[in-house]
């Protein structure tokens, strides 16, 4: 507790407060994040609309039904829209200016946020064609953690057709 | 087509048509809340054999601090699939509240159906600190009380009064778990004696582990109808003909728990006294809380339940407790027994907050 100078008044106190839980990933995350240990992107594909989900949670927002199965994604996508991180903030890990970026894997139907490298960020566009890069197989585990960030793969950027429906 | 009894609050008569919830468990570790959810939703919708695309209003009751995560709620809706977009709401409260919202909603009279869920996980965090954090925060919470001593206080407040005995919460336990034995999705469920149970150590003194509510894992949902689109979609609606709720302080010090003010204001605007209550459905979790409850309503305070009023025929909270749906299932419950016939007239009661803050009543009845 602080007292404010001058004041007999008790005008502040700290409470500090600390929860934890046991998360439950739930029956369509966990092969998906099973799949992240593995090098692999899996989703599930609704029966109705038979779009792909990933990472799936389970149902179609859209449909209110279950997502079924376990679709193995490429590696690859598209970058469908971008900014550029120039603020700096507590905790940062990375160097700024960085790229972050929404990736719609080849196949899927939603797109994942995601760190772009290996490209300087003024010349990183909607289209770019990036592929993932993953951590050592001995250091992947069962999060997105697993995979590094996502670089150029040297593919002709993608046609705005094939991806505007994901913006 | 048969008249909907006139209700005492609102203009337009809403009732309850559909009920349905997930098997309570101690611990569901397979599926997340849009998991536990998702079946719960198609059989409330299939009992009435509609589909989301004839819900008019959705509202649910949930609590992030269950998750561990934001805006959850927003998460949940998943199991619905609300496109094309539908109007929605959400209570950070038991979703007997998020049933209210939707009934204020029905007397806009441009909408006549409206589906209300809740659903709460348990077992992925320390419900003791979770639920400390909802007392004020400057005083009490520091002081991380959990709810089984607040509720020990309370059943101590009742002994020291000589409004109850030990043994009332033994009959109480032992009559709900029994009573639980004919509920398919209760938690628990057992026969034993009073006597037998009372030879149980205390938890927290004066109660001991049968007064306790399990932890449990849970989601439930209900859908209303108003007026001649209740009677389309179900034989016999249970119309709620009266429902009210009213809060207390949340300065502990500053109550008596050994009576429930707010639940006896609810009960009398909401009219539970203008005629007999064969089903009371009591969202107490703590086998002393129907003791207050019961005096609070006007109804014969017994234990053994020898009366004329069946007393949590469910097994009510004793046998399965998920928060955020517990005061919900209370209601469908109790609606349930009038959808299928059985009786005409019930009474159900949720609770929010810490040792029965806050208290919700609502009167149902068959045409
Ligand atoms: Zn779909």
């Amino acid at each position: 507790m602080a007292d404010r100078p001058g004041s007999d008044q008790v005008t502040t106190l700290d409470t500090p407060i600390r929860l934890d839980y046991h998360f439950s990933a739930g029956a369509a995350a966990t092969p998906y994040l099973r799949g992240l240990a593995e090098g692999k992107f899996v989703g599930q594909r609704c029966p109705v609309c038979r779009k792909v989900y990933i990472p799936p949670r389970g149902s179609c927002p859209t449909d209110g039904v279950a997502t079924e199965g376990a679709e193995v994604l490429a590696d690859k996508g598209t970058v469908t829209t971008y900014c550029v991180v120039n603020v700096p903030f507590a905790g940062q890990s990375i160097e700024i200016p960085y790229i972050c970026a929404q990736v719609l894997l080849d196949g899927a139907d939603i797109s994942f946020m995601s760190l772009i490298q290996e490209i300087p960020a003024d010349q990183v566009r909607m289209g770019l064609r990036v592929e993932a890069v993953w951590v050592p197989p001995e250091e992947r585990g069962p999060t997105l953690a697993s995979v590094e960030y996502f670089r150029p793969n040297g593919e002709p950027d993608a046609d705005y057709d094939s991806y505007k429906a994901y913006l | 087509m048969p008249a909907a009894p006139a209700p005492r609050q609102g203009r337009r008569p809403v009732a309850v048509v559909s009920f349905a919830q997930a098997p309570n468990v101690r611990r569901d570790t397979a599926h997340n809340e849009v998991e536990l959810l998702l079946p719960v939703i198609g059989e409330v919708l299939g009992n009435l054999g509609i589909t989301k695309d004839d819900i008019g209003f959705i509202c649910s009751g949930s609590t992030d601090y269950l998750i561990g995560g934001p805006f959850s709620f927003v998460a949940a809706l998943d199991a619905v699939g609300v496109w094309p977009p539908k109007s929605e709401s959400h209570v950070e409260m038991d979703a007997a509240w998020a049933l209210y919202e939707a009934w204020v909603r029905l007397q806009e009279g441009d909408v006549d159906t409206a589906l209300v869920y809740g659903f709460g996980k348990s077992s992925m965090g320390d419900l003791g600190k979770i639920l400390a954090l909802q007392l004020d925060p400057y005083v009490m919470a520091p002081l991380w009380p959990d709810p089984v001593s607040l509720a020990a206080l309370q059943a101590r407040a009742l002994l020291d009064h000589g409004l109850a005995t030990e043994r009332d919460f033994a009959e109480v336990a032992a009559r709900s778990r029994r009573s639980a034995l004919d509920n398919p999705k209760a938690q628990v469920a057992y026969d034993r004696s009073a006597d037998d149970l009372l030879g149980e150590d205390y938890v927290v003194a004066p109660l001991r582990r049968h007064a306790l509510p399990p932890l449990t894992d849970g989601a439930a949902a209900v859908m209303l109808a108003a007026g001649d689109r209740a009677f389309e979609l179900c034989e016999r609606p249970a119309w709620i003909t009266g429902i009210d709720h009213r809060v207390e302080t949340h300065a502990l010090g500053a109550r008596d728990l050994t009576s429930s003010p707010s639940t006896a204001k609810a009960a009398e605007v909401a009219g539970v006294s203008a005629g007999p209550v064969e089903v009371v459905e009591l969202h107490a979790p703590f086998a002393p809380q129907e003791l207050v409850l019961c005096r609070a309503l006007g109804l014969p305070v017994d234990p053994t339940g020898a009366g004329s009023t069946s007393v949590n025929p469910s097994g009510g909270p004793l046998a399965a407790n998920a928060l955020m749906a517990g005061g919900l299932i209370r209601i469908g419950e109790a609606a349930a027994r009038i959808i299928d016939g059985r009786v005409s007239r019930v009474v159900a009661h949720a609770t929010s907050g810490p040792v029965l803050q806050q208290n919700l009543v609502a009167v149902l009845e068959g045409a």
